[in-house]
């Protein structure tokens, strides 16, 4: 592997995608969990879900400033290390990137009105109401950027004669194939991904402290949660998995390693391959992959030997792939016990090795979008533009990209440490039960007699 | 009217826009830090943060609007700022993330540290002063194209005197335009121990501002002549921005109006900024592209039109909304919100 600029272009956007996500994915999907609480607690007129709302905002307030820097940096090294591909792309998927600003804006204006306005309003509806454009906002946003990532991977709505591009359709590029399939998965995983973290923190609360109504309350929420957007998140997986069948086969036949055109294909989890790309040591579910590319066990599925090896991405991603897959299944797994053990009222769903595996299902989500994030981009290896522009073309020709890399390192560095010191210290100061003594004394008194 | 000229004229609304807001923010950092060394801090550091706390991520959307619009209006402008300013730029998003990230890290989270005071001071200098580079390359002269493709020539950028007029230019302007603001916002919340340190930040910054881009203009006519020569031609445009400039110094010396004050601070810049962004046309990177050479194309120029109008549509209110809530709330600004 050699370290040209084009490499090292590669390695420091991944560097700061890999960092990105995690702040770009909660910064989708917590919006819409603290909406929810927020008019839970109005409609039930109970104050621990409106603390629970302003506790998770506050939290909020620290993810989205790093999300915001860190999609301002990932904004601008887009044309900084990609500056051919933005040349091209400023031409014809613009337009997304442009909306992705204005619904950033919104949010931004939206969200720093409701952080500010907790106590000023008669009605609390009020207040709630300004939660909406803040979801709305953070989700247009996912939507607006999504579509831009797709078109990445089915690009269309332009002619390309010789060096010039003729016929422009904005709308056409920005619709493209892999838009649907692909916004739908974005979006669900993200709000599943915010879910499964909030639930393990409060699982994490009573593991270690006592279980308060408090926090029962909070996970009881958040993995009801979890469990729908792990459903519907399951269905995007399919749908984009059915997709890549008929639009991207090279990225599903990579993923799965599946080589040569065939019916009734199997589906290959994990294992290796050998020196003859053989497949070694995996556990093989027979006609799984027809049914899962097209919907019947029969179906033929194109294979990898179809492509010219230097356009068909690293074999690799298998494993991101299977991780990704693996780590979804778990939240759908973890979710529905803790609702089964709920539902029966001879067990006790706050048990400690149930709590333990809620605990887990909070990193394991996160690691699910990272995998999947990377089986997306590298599974797209070597285009940028798929059919149009390799990487290698696009990158920049500077050769001090090395030394940006090592800048951004320490950045990354300074700015998560500085994220996980400020949210421990928000929280561990100044813990839920006394909180909620000091704004809600009504409740908390009436929550201690039971 | 052209996309082309669509599409500068927004684009350069937005960097004065950012040019406006970034610049009280700026300021306001600078100004928190010097205080707290200068034991008063107690004075306006309240005030301050009353200020930012709301609006931070607003400002920096502005210069992320514009960016993107310039990609998008301009696509070649990516490739050729995009493969010179790799340096430069990479320090600016370094120091703009370290700036927003711990301004949320201590306003929302822990206690005021000093380390994050000075950090807030030195970065709000230092991040106009690395953005001013792209302005300064737009010039021409700083970047040689060959078979491997467009690069920098950094010792010509360090070594040139107008480089450096225009980052002196660009952080003088910053603590002016900033001061004339906290000024009048001063005297909204009527906190006068406040208002009488701003009044005496705005009229020290004041000169320096004049000899600043009285400077910056000599250079740019050994620079550029092209350039020079045309803004010479728009000459009103820069009187009226000195109209301006010292209409808004008599009014904040008197004592009275700081809020057309700060008004005609922001025309002072209006006209400046204005008259130096028409003298630059057509070029937008000497003598690289033009903006007509490097418009996008018609569907995309359209749809970009379509969307900004629409945008605005949507945004406006909203930000009405949020200046009417703490900018123009005057129980708000004076803190019993």
């Amino acid at each position: 592997m050699e370290l040209d600029s084009a490499m090292m272009s590669r390695m420091l956007t991944s560097l700061t995608l890999v960092f990105h996500i995690i702040f770009a994915t909660v910064g989708v999907g917590i919006p819409v969990m603290i909406s929810i609480a927020e008019f839970i607690g109005i409609k039930k007129k109970d104050a621990n879900y409106t603390l629970l709302a302003r506790r998770w905002t506050r939290g909020f307030t620290i993810t989205v400033a790093v999300g915001v820097v860190t999609g301002t940096a990932i904004g601008l090294q887009l044309s900084l290390l990609w500056p051919k591909f933005m040349q091209f792309a400023g031409n014809v998927i613009a337009l997304p990137l442009f909306m992705e600003t204005f619904a950033f804006f919104f949010e931004a204006i939206f969200l720093g009105i409701y952080l500010y306005t907790w106590d000023r309003f008669k009605n609390p509806i009020y207040h709630w109401l300004l939660s909406i454009p803040v979801v709305i906002g953070a989700t247009m946003s996912a939507f607006f950027i999504t579509t831009v990532n797709a078109f990445m991977n089915t690009p269309q709505g332009f002619d390309l004669e010789g060096r010039t591009l003729t016929n422009v359709d904005p709308l056409a590029a920005m619709f493209n194939p892999a838009t649907p399939t692909k916004v739908f998965h974005v979006v669900s995983s993200s709000y599943l991904t915010s879910a499964a973290i909030l639930a393990a923190i409060a699982a994490f609360a009573i593991l270690k402290k006592n279980a308060s109504d408090y926090h029962k309350k909070a996970l009881k929420l958040t993995m009801i949660a979890t469990f729908i957007f792990a459903i519907t998140t399951a269905i995007a997986g399919d749908l984009s998995a059915k997709f890549l069948a008929n639009e991207q086969p090279e990225k599903l036949a990579a993923a799965e390693w599946h080589f040569e055109t065939e019916k009734n294909a199997d589906l290959i989890l994990f294992g290796t391959l050998n020196e003859d790309n053989e497949v070694e040591n995996a556990l093989r579910l027979p006609n799984a992959l027809s049914f899962l590319a097209h919907g019947s066990f029969d179906s033929e599925v194109t294979g990898l030997n179809e492509f010219p090896e230097d356009e068909t991405p690293p074999l690799w991603i298998h494993y991101m792939f299977d991780l990704m897959v693996m780590l979804g299944m778990y939240a759908l797994g973890v979710s529905f016990l803790y609702l089964l053990f709920s539902k029966l009222k001879k067990w006790n769903e706050n048990n400690k090795w149930l709590l333990w595996l809620i605990v887990i299902n909070g990193p394991g989500a996160m690691l699910a979008i990272e995998f999947g994030w990377i089986f997306a981009e590298v599974g797209r290896q070597p285009w940028i533009l798929r059919g149009f522009m390799k990487v290698a073309e696009g990158a920049t020709t500077s050769p001090h990209v090395g030394w940006m890399f090592i800048l951004f390192l320490g950045l990354y560095i300074v700015l998560g440490g500085g994220a996980i010191s400020v949210l421990r210290k928000m929280f561990k100061n100044n813990p839920a039960e006394l909180e909620l003594e000091k704004r809600y004394p009504d409740v908390a008194k009436r929550g201690g007699q039971k | 009217m052209s996309y082309e000229m669509i599409g500068i004229t927004v684009l350069w609304i937005f960097l004065y826009g950012y040019l406006i807001v970034a610049s009280v923010d700026f300021g306001a950092g600078f100004f928190a830090y010097y205080a707290k060394t200068t034991k008063q801090d107690h004075i306006i550091n309240q005030l301050i943060s009353r200020y930012l706390s709301p609006v931070w991520e607003v400002t920096n959307v502005f210069f992320v609007f514009f960016f993107v619009g310039l990609v998008g209006f301009f696509p070649d402008s990516a490739y050729y700022f995009g493969q010179s300013l790799l340096i430069p730029g990479s320090i600016a998003i370094v120091l703009i993330a370290i700036r927003g990230s711990f301004y949320a890290f201590e306003n929302y989270g822990s206690k005021k540290s000093n380390f994050f005071m000075f950090l807030y001071g030195a970065t709000g200098l230092l991040i106009p002063a690395s953005l001013s580079t792209a302005m300064t390359i737009s010039e021409g002269g700083f970047i040689e194209e060959t078979e491997d493709g467009v690069r920098l020539l950094t010792g010509e950028l360090l070594t040139s005197p107008y480089s450096w007029s225009v980052v002196f230019l660009a952080i003088v302007s910053v603590l002016f335009i900033s001061a004339a603001f906290l000024t009048y916002y001063a005297s909204k919340a009527n906190d006068q121990p406040a208002l009488e340190l701003m009044r005496k930040y705005t009229l020290f910054w004041g000169s320096p501002t004049i000899i600043a881009s009285l400077t910056t203009f000599i250079a740019m006519s050994q620079h550029n002549a092209r350039h020079f020569e045309n803004m010479l031609d728009l000459w009103w445009m820069f009187g009226l921005s000195v109209a301006f400039f010292l209409g808004a110094l008599l009014l904040v010396y008197q004592q009275k109006r700081y809020g057309l004050a700060f008004i005609f601070v922001m025309f002072q810049f209006f006209f400046a900024f204005f008259g130096y962004g028409a003298g630059h046309l057509p070029y937008l990177l000497e003598p690289f592209i033009t903006i007509e050479s490097s418009v996008t194309n018609e569907a995309m120029g359209l749809a970009l039109v379509i969307v900004f109008i629409a945008g605005l549509l949507l945004l406006i209110p909203s930000l009405i909304l949020l200046m009417r809530m703490f900018l123009f709330d005057a129980e708000y600004v004076k803190g019993k919100k």
